[in-house]
């Protein structure tokens, strides 16, 4: 996901520099007839406008379905509470199976943090908030085994990075 | 009196006035500058931290230098771009130096306050005071310092306030009210485009618009937070408070932004010969720009599931929706003016496509993570300071150094060695893009201890930040010594 999202990242940001590279090598000799110039402009400008609406229409349909947010990961999810002080996670149960839906209600007793899990490769597959007075409740179902790691991802203070628990990820039987 | 001394006292007078402006500017960029530059040594001291090779830091002293790079980066942003737009708008409408010295002043006191708290206090809950943290340290600092970090942030925003009160009667006298400034009375009225009417003066109406929300709602939190702070027992929604602040702060940079775009607008069309003039897609886009800065930071809060589904949906949209106008008018509009010029590149000039080329090419890895499905792996990352430094180092703080440039040189164009803004996008671009791999790679942000497979992008990002400090001092330093004899009339 995350290399993805690089990808693609760049390839817009090289987009927009190939843009930049073009307008200013062409930018010495001069065309006095700048009504032409801009009129020319405007016709790219258009269809410019036009794909960046098409991308933005396509690209808002294709990642709000279905909703990541509430997208269920299964009918009747296991319940474990998270909860999160300075600077320490309380997890109910710190294991997990491969393919069982789990649900995560994740509080603080004082201030925000952040619950992100990160996979046995480093990277997070989900992550939600720890509000004060809320629970977040965060749908996740593992998909390899090993060592999962919950780091806090919102600043919390003196031991901010420190605050890291281990759930242990084993295989379905 | 004669007429002859009459006009002669009005002349001189009036010289005394555009004299007093163009001082005032030219103090708000050389303490913006020494601020910049200072501030850029605490970043790059905080990657060579977490990149563990060069520096060691502990953690507390860590989180300190944190909470003022940020504070002192945003504060001198706010300031630099604010003295951008005035200058430029004070050519248009006639605005007081009296306000414009007075909000100096407050700044200071501001200044010396916020770093009161943090290096005396040893405050260290981070610029954007996340509540209720302020008042929860474990006794890492005092309530004390706490308060004095959120008054002295409240008399900052006072300081802002009062020039924007001068800039909204200044306008609203000469062209109506803030929506003829903003110009829709062409847009949508029956009122013809009127051509002459200044794109900065659009801007400034934008930007009044917007920023004193923006400042009014932080003035709110920041109130709230000193009450909390002196009475535990006043203890708002966390949830509230987080809007409230989000919305502040993601509305406080933004306008930063768009008021130093003012150069852009103003100074290019000098080098390229070409006008640069209000247009229906124009004023379209400044319309579009006002409600989409105050309405877009619930992308901040995506994971708070505690929000309504539609409110994150409407952040994801309306994060996209807001990269529109600068992708498709002001920097197309740039690139329409740069393309067959015949432009001379100098420091000036390269500064300010450099700036159009920061904000527009920024707005690309801001929209992704903007998207729920992205920001759930990449929140809280150090994508984010990725997505933001690409705004303010390569897009922000190039146009308000090319508008020093080009004020320093009086106009002159050639004047000015382009070279070190070489140097300085180069820093730029890599530690930009240390940011951004390093959030591909889920690394937090704001962690003072980065374990060890991650610390080489921390000394990456410490180096090329050194690069961005020394590209800043090379481009500035001819600046600031030229900036006494700047003659350029910053009054109409």
């Amino acid at each position: 996901m995350q290399t993805t999202v690089l990808s693609i990242s760049l390839l817009g940001m090289l987009l927009v520099t190939a843009a930049f590279v073009f307008a200013i090598r062409n930018s010495k000799q001069r065309n006095d007839d700048y009504g032409a110039v801009s009129a020319k402009a405007y016709g790219i400008r258009r269809w410019w406008m036009i794909t960046v609406c098409a991308v933005g229409i396509v690209a808002t349909v294709a990642t709000l379905t279905p909703f990541p947010l509430t997208a269920s990961t299964g009918d009747n999810p296991r319940i474990i509470k998270a909860v999160s002080g300075q600077w320490y996670w309380q997890l109910e149960d710190t294991t997990a199976t491969v393919g069982e839906p789990i649900q995560y209600h994740v509080s603080t007793v004082d201030v925000n943090h952040g619950f992100a899990i990160y996979n046995p490769n480093d990277r997070i597959i989900a992550q939600t908030q720890a509000m004060p007075g809320y629970i977040n409740k965060l749908n996740v179902t593992f998909t390899e085994p090993g060592k999962h790691l919950v780091r806090c991802l919102e600043y919390c203070g003196l031991a901010h990075h420190s605050m890291i628990v281990e759930i242990q990820v084993s295989e379905a039987n | 009196m004669s007429i002859t001394e009459a006009t002669s006292n009005s002349v001189e007078d009036s010289n005394t006035h555009t004299k007093n402006h163009l001082n005032l500017v030219k103090l708000y960029l050389a303490i913006g500058i020494l601020v910049y530059a200072l501030m850029m040594i605490a970043g790059v001291a905080l990657r060579a931290a977490q990149g563990a090779s060069y520096l060691d830091m502990n953690p507390q002293l860590f989180y300190q230098i944190m909470t003022l790079h940020g504070a002192g980066m945003v504060g001198v942003t706010g300031l630099a771009g604010l003295a951008v737009n005035w200058y430029f708008l004070s050519r248009h409408v006639l605005l007081s130096t009296k306000i414009f010295l007075s909000a100096l002043l407050l700044s200071l006191i501001a200044v010396a306050m916020i770093i009161g708290s943090i290096l005396i206090g040893k405050f260290a809950a981070g610029w954007t005071f996340l509540y209720p943290l302020p008042a929860k340290s474990l006794g890492i600092w005092s309530i004390a310092s706490a308060v004095t970090f959120a008054a002295g942030l409240l008399v900052l925003g006072v300081a802002f306030l009062l020039v924007y009160l001068d800039m909204a009667i200044a306008i609203s006298k000469k062209y109506g009210n803030l929506t003829r400034g903003l110009g829709l009375h062409m847009l949508f009225g029956r009122a013809p485009v009127d051509t002459s009417h200044p794109t900065t003066v659009v801007a400034s109406s934008m930007v009044i618009i917007v920023n004193v929300a923006g400042i009014a709602v932080g003035a709110v939190v920041l109130i709230m937070t000193i009450a909390n702070l002196i009475s535990p027992a006043i203890a708002p929604d966390a949830l509230l408070m987080k809007h409230l602040i989000y919305f502040f702060g993601h509305v406080f940079i933004n306008a930063s932004i768009y008021s130093a775009i003012t150069a852009v607008y103003e100074i290019l069309p000098k080098y390229t010969r070409r006008p640069w003039t209000v247009s229906k897609p124009f004023l379209a886009a400044w319309f579009a720009a006002t409600f989409m800065v105050m309405a877009v930071y619930p992308h901040h809060l995506l994971m708070d599931f505690a929000m309504p589904p539609w409110a994150a949906i409407a952040g994801q949209i309306i994060s996209y929706t807001s990269g529109i106008p600068v992708l498709v008018v002001t920097a197309f509009g740039g690139l329409t003016l740069v393309y067959r010029s015949g432009i001379r590149w100098d420091a000036c000039s390269s500064l300010l496509v450099l700036g159009l080329f920061g904000w527009a090419a920024g707005v690309v890895p801001a929209v992704i993570d903007g998207m729920i499905r992205v920001n759930m792996v990449m929140h809280n990352t150090l994508w984010v300071p990725g997505h933001f430094h690409f705004y303010l180092i390569l897009g922000m703080l190039p146009m308000v150094l090319g508008f020093a440039a080009y004020l320093t040189t009086n106009g002159e164009q050639g004047k000015s060695n382009k070279i070190p803004v070489y140097i300085y996008a180069a820093g730029g671009i890599t530690l930009c893009m240390s940011f951004l791999v390093s959030g591909s790679l889920s690394i937090p942000r704001r962690f003072a201890v980065h374990q060890e497979s991650w610390q080489w992008l921390g000394n990456v990002g410490a180096i090329a930040g050194t690069t961005v400090l020394v590209g800043t001092l090379l481009i500035a330093l001819p600046i600031l010594f030229r900036l006494p004899g700047a003659t350029l009339s910053a009054a109409r």
